[in-house]
């Protein structure tokens, strides 16, 4: 190991009810090529509750796991005790690299940490690797996803939150060992901001699924929306759909797919009467196959697809949906 | 109580141009706008601001060209517009633009509530809203897409976060983030246009935050962070097969492009 005030690749590992976000995961895989290339170790950090099992983030590649024991501080989003809390940590065991999910908890809590260790932070990378000078190059688009900047930190920790699905997550080896290091709280408990309670929501993973099968303003009622849900359910897939549609309010938030919804990466995309609005192609462009059905020939979501079909999704859909059941 | 709306003047990304081998953004290809996310944080303030009787200062970075984009907040609604610009601002990262922004809310001095958009069209990161609210030292609310009560002393919001979503109530100081479900943003009134063309932007450059700021901590010389190198990547290439006709063929060729990608 070399010798230098900052050693070690951090990666937090965001929980919700004991159960720690697959991001983590993906964090560990790159974490471990790039503590590889420093030669450092690779190092986790949780807060939670003193019962959860933590030899998972063992077996995907952790070598010590900092885990900040409290059974009631970590068990709702509050971003400045999380931030106290991990930035002390940080300013101890000073990692060079730090890691974040870009998830909305990860988005919210890093910029408060990088504020208080006044150390830069990279939003929503999705690459990283390591330079001649063992520098961290930090790759993230920007400007609406049109350029993809390389963007260097001077400052340590170098900070960055990463995109969920950009990295592929780390190997398991159940004959892994680590070392688990038990870290006392701190409870501020100035009560500045309060968690009231977490509201009903649908739970929906539209961006874990595999196919998604969205409609936009074309559909005409919520009635028809059972098409679509078929559809989806037949490819063993989720519903998503596009901001128009769920501002008409025929189906919620939870589903929309853009910029400002969901941004999935599904192996298939269905894009059933959407025009392809720059917001909403920014959300599902990633996708492995990207199948389009539109009656306009000049719909911008041509210009993306992999298969265009011009035509309407009315006469469409329930011709496919017929042969899908016959298959089966 | 006083409530600051952070705004930023950006490039509208539907003109903007994109130079492939310069790795370069001309911004001088498109005209400007409002940051779309700052709006929603306008009308956010203005709403609470027709309860509670609040001053609404538009508070903004950049060139001297971005009056402009304060002007429009003012015709929008926003009682003050204060313009932070000199050129030893420029080049500011997330760290050294949060730090002036903060710096420049130190010198309003009294203030009750910082509302900022979720995140911005060209800069993309989303962390100048809580950077801020770490520089000031208050606590934040992010993702909010909407308001439940809301009176001189506290806010009650629900935001999107943690894979869920949460009613948080927060006391001032308080910084918030909001998201474009947050309301819809109202347009400039007459009146308030005719006030806009009147109103006095109040311009401060580094000699007007200097007891709140050190020179170290401005521009290129503040940031944390440098950009190495810009490419503009090529738009993937897809297949591009066009079916014009929804015939049996059409329905068998969706079928063995299911079976290929293994969902069925």
């Amino acid at each position: 190991m070399i010798d230098k005030e900052f050693n070690g690749v951090l990666v937090f590992a965001e929980q919700k009810n004991n159960n720690i976000h697959k991001i983590t995961y993906e964090l560990l895989g790159k974490g471990r090529l790039l503590a590889n290339k420093l030669q450092c170790e690779l190092y986790t950090v949780i807060l939670g509750p003193n019962n959860i099992d933590l030899q998972e983030l063992i077996y995907r590649g952790t070598d010590k796991i900092y885990h900040i024991v409290n059974d009631v501080i970590f068990n709702k989003p509050d971003e400045l005790v999380y931030s106290e809390n991990l930035v002390k940590l940080i300013k101890e065991i000073k990692p060079e690299i730090c890691l974040f999910g870009a998830t909305t908890f990860g988005r919210s809590v890093a910029p408060r940490v990088a504020s208080s260790l006044e150390t830069g932070l990279t939003a929503d990378c999705t690459d990283l690797l390591i330079d001649d000078d063992g520098k961290l190059v930090q790759i993230r688009p920007a400007f609406s996803e049109n350029i993809l900047a390389h963007i260097i930190s001077d400052n340590y920790p170098q900070m960055a939150t990463v995109r969920y699905k950009e990295f592929v997550e780390a190997s398991r080896d159940e004959k892994r060992s680590g070392e688990i290091i038990k870290v006392n709280s701190i409870d501020t408990h100035n009560n500045l901001v309060e968690v009231l309670e977490e509201l009903l929501n649908e739970n929906i993973n539209i961006a874990d699924a595999k196919v998604v099968v969205s409609a936009g303003v074309a559909l005409k009622s919520s009635e028809d929306l059972k098409i679509i849900k078929e559809l989806a359910d037949l490819l063993g897939g989720e519903v998503g759909a596009s901001r128009a549609l769920v501002e008409t309010g025929i189906i919620s938030k939870s589903h929309q797919v853009g910029y400002s919804g969901n941004r999935v990466k599904p192996n298939i995309y269905i894009a059933c009467g959407i025009s392809g609005a720059p917001q909403h192609i920014a959300g599902m462009k990633e996708s492995n196959i990207i199948i389009a059905i539109n009656n306009d020939p000049s719909a911008p979501i041509f210009n993306i697809a992999d298969y265009s079909i011009i035509g309407d999704m009315y006469k469409i859909i329930p011709k496919l949906i017929k042969e899908l059941k016959s298959n089966n | 109580m006083t409530i600051i709306v952070l705004i930023k003047q950006v490039p509208d990304m539907e003109k903007v141009k994109f130079d492939r081998e310069k790795g370069r953004v001309d911004r001088s290809s498109a005209g400007t706008e409002i940051n779309p996310f700052d709006l929603n944080a306008l009308e956010t303030a203005l709403q609470i601001s027709e309860k509670t009787g609040s001053k609404v200062i538009a508070l903004s970075m950049g060139p001297p060209q971005a009056e402009e984009a304060l002007r429009e907040a003012i015709a929008r609604g926003a009682d003050e517009g204060i313009l932070l610009s000199d050129s030893k601002f420029g080049g500011s990262d997330v760290k050294a633009t949060s730090s002036i922004l903060s710096a420049a809310i130190k010198k309003i001095g009294d203030y009750d509530l910082v509302i900022a958009g979720i995140q911005t069209v060209d800069g993309d990161t989303g962390q100048v809203g809580p950077e801020v609210a770490g520089y000031l030292g208050i606590p934040h609310i992010s993702n909010v897409e909407s308001l439940k009560d809301y009176s001189e002393n506290s806010i009650e919001v629900v935001c999107n976060v943690w894979e869920g979503l949460y009613l948080k109530r927060g006391k001032y100081p308080l910084l918030i983030t909001v998201t474009k479900d947050v309301n819809v943003p109202r347009l400039p009134s007459f009146k308030n246009k005719m006030k806009a063309r009147k109103t006095e932007i109040i311009k401060w450059g580094y000699e007007e935050l200097k007891e709140v700021i050190n020179e170290s901590q401005l521009g290129i010389k503040g940031s944390a962070t440098r950009v190495k190198k810009i490419e503009v990547p090529q738009q993937s290439t897809r297949k591009g097969k066009v079916f014009k006709d929804c015939d049996n063929e059409t329905i068998s060729s969706l079928i063995s492009i299911f079976k290929e990608n293994k969902v069925l």
